[in-house]
This record gives structure tokens, C-alpha cells and sequence, in this order.
């Protein structure tokens, strides 16, 4: 996720916010998820007791990831599922487009899955000759539109009906007309996929779990896409972030109980995968994982941050963020967008181009209530501004805060402070309220006033009214 | 019981009438109010924006200034926010940048420093302090009054017992505002929109006031409100707690 220059958040949200269409989308769409989540999550006795298991559980993986991890690709390879290791985002596409090539693959078919968008395994696979299909709908909308994802979960969150039924009748309606139907703009797609499935030899996949007990990798979706490419094409690629993996079996089961509720308000997912090795003439004949660092080893380095680590990509903290909502994902310069994309962007690739990610926020919290896995999002959020304060705030900024300091530092100084300010304000102020402020306070009152300096203090106010000494 | 006032430097600056509304209210239930007058800043804004050593600096300045007096009972502020970042979180951060002796005179101070609202309802067990307020209100909870101090429904339990007051639901009542400190000045277009749907919400209600618990959050609400002419006023929690006119 190099972008070779630093991502302008507040310039990418001000342009995000522009687009009424936009906001029109994601408002609808985040306040439907939400809701769904919420009485999902309702009906979890118990949500706060298994938040804290998996809390638990996902931070004992971490503890000995590199354990688990040996242990995890011992077992699938037993089983006969072929492991490879992938230190960055251009090792894991060519170790993709080198298992293509060896089978003479030209196409295949994927299911959506993070860590490849993450790694731009499509464009690497177009390069070397190999046309990708996304089948995933969603994904697919993304792919034909020449997009990319704005929502961890649900990729085309920023498209109305009516904008994937122009999209759908350019493309792959073949001069049929299309009403904005959803029944009638799935089908389109099923007609278009259906093909592309059965003649498919290999699929790529994520994985939303691997247990190292057996090995064994799991992949959670609705539309039976996925489905598809695990059982049909005679080989088969799992590309998973080394964070995935879990001890157990039951560790898995615990996380089911939170992921569908957490990130679609559902119960279950319709379609829960769980694949093991190859098993001779069913599903896939050969089977390879690749196991994705690509920066995961920098956040674990961190102990506050690595925390971010535990994330299952439910994607809860999106749809309840006040940012997020409102300007969406491609705003945030990620494939992780949103509070988990603040903190988990800058800390897997970089501060040098993601500084201004933490500060996108207002630290609310909303996340940190959400988050089926317990992660403190605003304690990440703090950690990583004073990172990103140490190693590179403006000059200027810094000695604004350095003065601020300086002149909290005795009641004397701030007592001055606060006469200069009342002094400095005078002429701004215009009936009691301050209309206009130069930089750098002019975003306060681009759509704001300002209140005054108090004409007395409290402080002054104590001194006149109860004595004591004069500060 | 003899209660120190926490006044956090936005209230001191620009809420001074807050100030002395938690003074009346308090001296009204009996109590003794004193004001260590050395107080100066918390450290918050330090510590939101990313400037540790400068915040955890004013921290132990404040922490020192707070828990000087040994015949205080309790630290009472108007703001949740502040209340939250001494009590909830300088233990934490404290200790992360080794500053054990901080984190523990935090934690001791945390023990008996309290948000008004919570103070009142939890710590006193008192729901009408004979206020008495006609208007049609409706509340903003605050973020941090939720879901860092955790002051639960204190506010609305206060409120309830104020004379002549009624109070109008808010929708969308735990959205955000955008105040969220140099994020409304770094992420001003960001801030703004919040603070629309925030305004337009209030405004929705067809209260005459909004409050809150948070000076910062109602310098937010108060200065949009002020610039769409809406004519609801963001008044603090503490000042119609004070108010005792003819109901």
C-alpha cells in the first residue's frame, strides 16, 4: 500500500463530502447495517463475556504467532495443502502468478478477500497475463467500475442501485435493459459469473480463520460465490495475513459467534467453509496457502498498537463511525478505511505517508464499543498521534503546544495568557461572538462561531468575589 | 463535605458562568466549595493532539495541585472529558511512558474526583437540587460522558427533578458533535458536518436549550447553533441545576 507521497485525509474527506450522492449512499447504508448489528448483537446474552474471550483468544495467538504458525502450515501441509511464506506484497503475488503460470492458467476466479486486495494481487495478476474475475457481487461492481473497495465488508457501499444498473447494462448486460431491481441486477451477475465458474481452473481466496490444530483454513460468506471457487476449479490459492491463525478448533467456534452477528447483524453467514488439505476426487486437487506478512510483524512489534492485530474484519467500527459515515472509505487512502483502517494503515506501512490517519478522528468511541475482539481503537488512536507528533509535527504546530504548555505552567503565565487572548480577540469579536478567525483556527469558524474570552474569568471572578490571593 | 472545584481551562476561559453555577449548586446542598487557585490545565488537549511529554507534564502539575489538600473530599468538574482523561486514562498512559508515581497519585486523586452530574446522582445520591427552570430542554450526551466517565443517566436523572423543565428527546442523541478537540480545527470539514446534523437535530426537537455535561462540546453546538441563527441556546447542565427562578 506504498502510495509514494503522504495521504491527505482532510483534503480527501472534504472532497468525499462534496458528493451529496455519496453521502446519500453511505448514510443509508451504515444506519442499516448498524441497526442490524445492534439487535443481532442484542440477543447475545453474553456478548461483553465472549468480547472478552475472543479478546483473550486472539491475544494468546498473538503471543506465539510464530509457534502457531509452524504448527498451522505442519498440519496443512500433512493434509496436503501446499504453505508458502510471503514477507511482502510483491513475494505473495508472484508466488500467486507463479502457480498460474505453472498451470497454464490465463483466468480464474476469486472470492473476496482483504488481503489480496491489500497486496493488489488483480493488477499483479494482469501483468503477468492472468485475468482475475471478481465474483463476489459487490467486488465485482468495484472491479467493472474500474473502482476500488470503500468498505471492508461491503466493497460498493458507496454505489446506489441505480448507479450498478448503469454500470451493469455498460458492461455485462449485454443490450439488455435493466430496471434498478436487485433481483434483476443479481441475476445479470449470476448469468455473467456462472459462466466464468464452470469453466475456471483455479480460484483464490482469503481466509477469515486458520487453525492451526489442522490446519485448516475458514472463509465465511453469504452469496455461495465463494462456494464456487472452493469446490469447482481443480486448484485452489488461500492468500491469509499470518494474523489469522488461532490454536484450536473451538477458537474458531467462539468467533463465528461474533463475526456474522458483528459485521452483517446476522446469526450465521450463509456459507461457512472450512477447507483441509486436498481430498483425492472431491473439490480442489491442489491446494496452496500463503501466509502474508507484508507489515503484520511491524504492528505486533508494538505493544500498544498490536492490539490492532486481534482485528477480524468485521468491519462494526465503520458503520458506527461518525467519520466514516460521512465521507466514506476512499477518503482514508487504504483498503482499511475507517477507526481499525486509522490505526492499523499507518502502524502496517508507515507513518512517512499515513501521519494524518490517527488524527482522523474525533475519539468518540463508538468503535471501542463495538468491536466484537475488544480493541481499545482510541487508546491505539493516542498512541500513534504521539508517534506521529515525534517523528514528524511542523514546526509551527510544535511551538503552538510547546507555548500552550508554557503558559499552563503557573496560573500567573496562564492568567496573562488568558488577559492577551481577550485583548488579541477585541477585534474580532462582533456582538459578543467571534464570526472570524485567521489561520490556523479559520477551520473553526468556517461553519461556526466562537465564543470570547470571558469579559471576567473565573479565576478573576473567584479573586474579586472570595479573595484570596491574586494569581 | 468539602469539595474542591475542578474548573478545566475552557470553563475558566470561556464558561466562567458555568463556574460558579457548580459553586451556587454545591453551597445550595450544604457544602463547602474551595478552588485551588494554582490549577491551571489538565493536560488533555496535550494528550489528544499527540503531545505526551507536554501533557504529562501539566498531568503531574495538576495531579500535585488537586491532591494537595488533604482536607478535600471530592474534585468536582463540569466536564466529563476532563474528568475522564485524569480519571480514566492518565493511570494507562502514564505508565506507559514509566511514569509509575504519576499513575498512582492519578488513581488516587481518580478516587474522589468526579463529573458534576455523577457526583450529584452517585456520589450524593441527590436528584432534585431545587432547581427550578422553565424552558423546553432536550440533552446531548456527550461522548466521553458516555462512554469514558461512564455518568450513565445521571444528567437525564437531574433533569427529570428540575421544576417547570421539560425535556424533549434528541435523535441521533449518541452521535458525536464534532467537537473532538484540534480535530474540529485538522479535520474542520469533517467537524462541520457533524455539527450540522448535530445542529439540525437539536434544532428538530423544538427545544429552546440543549446541554450537556462538556463546556468544549457545547462551544461546539452553541457556535453552530449561533451560525445557522438558530435560536436554541447550548447551556450547561450546572447552570440550569443553579437557576431557581419563579417556575
Amino acid at each position: 500500500m506504498s502510495r509514494g507521497h503522504p495521504h491527505d485525509f482532510p483534503a480527501a474527506a472534504r472532497e468525499a463530502l462534496a458528493d451529496a450522492q455519496l453521502r446519500a449512499n453511505l448514510r443509508g447504508a451504515t444506519q442499516t447495517i448498524r441497526a442490524r448489528r445492534a439487535t443481532a448483537v442484542a440477543e447475545l446474552p453474553d456478548f461483553e463475556e465472549l468480547r472478552e474471550q475472543a479478546r483473550r483468544v486472539k491475544d494468546d495467538a498473538l503471543g506465539r504467532l510464530d509457534e502457531l504458525l509452524d504448527e498451522f502450515q505442519a498440519a496443512a501441509e500433512a493434509a496436503g495443502a501446499r504453505v508458502h511464506r510471503a514477507p511482502d506484497a510483491a513475494a505473495a503475488n508472484d508466488i500467486v502468478a507463479g502457480i498460474a503460470r505453472d498451470h497454464g492458467v490465463t483466468e480464474l476466479v476469486k472470492m473476496k478477500s482483504l488481503a489480496t486486495d491489500e497486496i493488489g494481487l488483480d493488477a499483479a495478476l494482469a501483468t503477468a497475463g492472468v485475468e482475475a474475475v471478481e465474483t463476489d457481487l459487490a467486488e465485482l461492481i468495484v472491479q467493472l467500475a474500474g473502482d476500488t473497495a470503500s468498505h471492508i465488508l461491503v466493497p460498493a457501499v458507496h454505489y446506489s442501485r441505480g448507479q450498478v444498473r448503469d454500470l451493469f447494462q455498460r458492461t455485462i448486460a449485454q443490450g439488455r435493459e435493466l430496471s434498478d431491481d436487485p433481483h434483476e441486477l443479481a441475476e445479470v451477475s449470476r448469468l455473467y459469473l456462472r459462466e466464468r465458474f464452470l469453466r475456471a481452473r483455479m480460484g483464490v481466496i482469503g481466509a477469515n480463520v486458520g487453525v492451526a490444530e489442522t490446519g485448516t483454513v475458514c472463509v465465511v460468506e453469504n452469496e455461495g460465490n465463494g462456494r464456487m471457487c472452493t469446490t469447482l476449479p481443480p486448484l485452489l490459492v488461500t492468500v491469509m495475513g499470518i494474523e489469522k491463525v488461532l490454536p484450536t478448533l473451538e477458537d474458531l467456534g467462539l468467533l463465528l459467534r461474533l463475526l456474522p452477528r458483528s459485521a452483517t447483524g446476522e446469526r450465521m453467514s450463509s456459507y461457512v467453509s472450512l477447507l483441509t488439505g486436498v481430498m483425492p476426487g472431491d473439490g480442489p486437487q491442489e491446494y496452496h496457502i500463503v501466509l502474508l506478512d507484508n507489515g503484520r510483524r511491524n504492528v505486533l512489534a508494538d505493544p500498544v498498537g498490536r492490539q490492532a492485530l486481534r482485528c477480524i474484519r468485521c468491519s462494526a467500527c465503520l458503520n458506527v463511525c461518525p467519520v466514516y459515515s460521512r465521507v466514506g472509505g476512499h477518503a482514508y487512502g487504504s483498503i482499511y478505511p475507517g477507526p481499525i483502517g486509522a490505526i492499523l494503515t499507518p502502524q502496517l506501512w508507515g507513518m512517512e505517508e499515513h501521519a494524518k490517519l490517527p488524527f482522523a478522528s474525533s475519539l468518540c468511541g463508538a468503535c471501542a464499543d463495538v468491536c466484537p475482539v475488544g480493541i481499545d481503537i482510541p487508546e491505539v488512536l493516542l498512541h500513534l498521534r504521539a508517534r506521529a507528533v515525534r517523528e514528524q509535527a511542523p514546526a509551527p504546530e510544535k511551538a503552538l503546544f510547546a507555548a500552550a504548555a508554557w503558559a499552563f505552567g503557573s496560573p500567573r503565565s496562564f492568567d496573562a495568557a488568558q488577559k492577551a487572548g481577550r485583548a488579541a480577540e477585541a477585534p474580532l469579536s462582533r456582538g459578543g461572538l467571534i464570526r472570524r478567525l485567521p489561520a490556523p483556527l479559520a477551520g473553526w469558524t468556517k461553519g461556526r462561531d466562537l465564543r470570547p474570552v470571558a469579559r471576567e474569568t473565573f479565576r478573576e471572578w473567584w479573586t474579586r468575589e472570595r479573595g484570596g490571593e491574586t494569581p | 463535605m468539602r469539595v474542591a472545584l475542578f474548573i478545566t481551562c475552557v470553563a475558566d476561559t470561556l464558561f466562567p458562568e458555568t463556574g460558579q453555577s457548580v459553586v451556587r449548586v454545591l453551597e445550595r446542598l450544604g457544602h463547602e466549595v474551595v478552588f485551588p487557585a494554582e490549577q491551571t490545565c489538565c493536560g488533555q488537549m496535550h494528550v489528544n493532539s499527540g503531545y505526551r511529554i507536554g501533557a504529562l507534564k501539566l498531568a503531574r502539575r495538576f495531579v500535585d495541585v488537586m491532591g494537595r489538600d488533604d482536607g478535600v473530599d471530592a474534585v468536582v468538574s463540569p466536564s466529563s472529558s476532563c474528568v475522564g482523561w485524569v480519571r480514566e486514562l492518565l493511570p494507562g498512559v502514564a505508565r506507559e511512558a514509566g511514569q509509575e508515581q504519576l499513575a498512582r497519585d492519578a488513581e488516587a486523586l481518580g478516587g474522589r474526583l468526579f463529573e458534576l452530574s455523577e457526583f450529584l446522582v452517585r456520589r450524593l445520591g441527590v436528584e432534585d437540587v431545587g432547581a427550578s427552570y422553565p424552558r423546553r430542554v432536550t440533552l446531548h450526551p456527550t461522548c466521553h460522558s458516555q462512554r469514558v466517565t461512564r455518568v450513565g443517566d445521571a444528567p437525564q436523572r437531574l433533569l427529570a427533578r428540575v421544576r417547570g423543565l421539560e425535556l424533549l428527546e434528541l435523535p441521533e442523541a449518541a452521535e458525536c458533535c464534532g467537537f473532538g478537540g484540534t480535530f474540529s480545527i485538522k479535520n474542520a470539514d469533517v467537524s462541520l458536518a457533524m455539527l450540522a446534523d448535530k445542529c439540525a437535530n437539536i434544532v428538530a426537537t423544538g427545544a429552546d436549550v440543549v446541554t450537556a455535561v462538556d463546556p468544549s462540546c457545547l462551544l461546539n453546538i452553541g457556535g453552530g447553533l449561533s451560525r445557522m441563527g438558530a435560536s436554541v441556546k447550548a447551556v450547561h447542565l450546572a447552570d440550569i441545576l443553579a437557576a431557581e427562578g419563579a417556575s
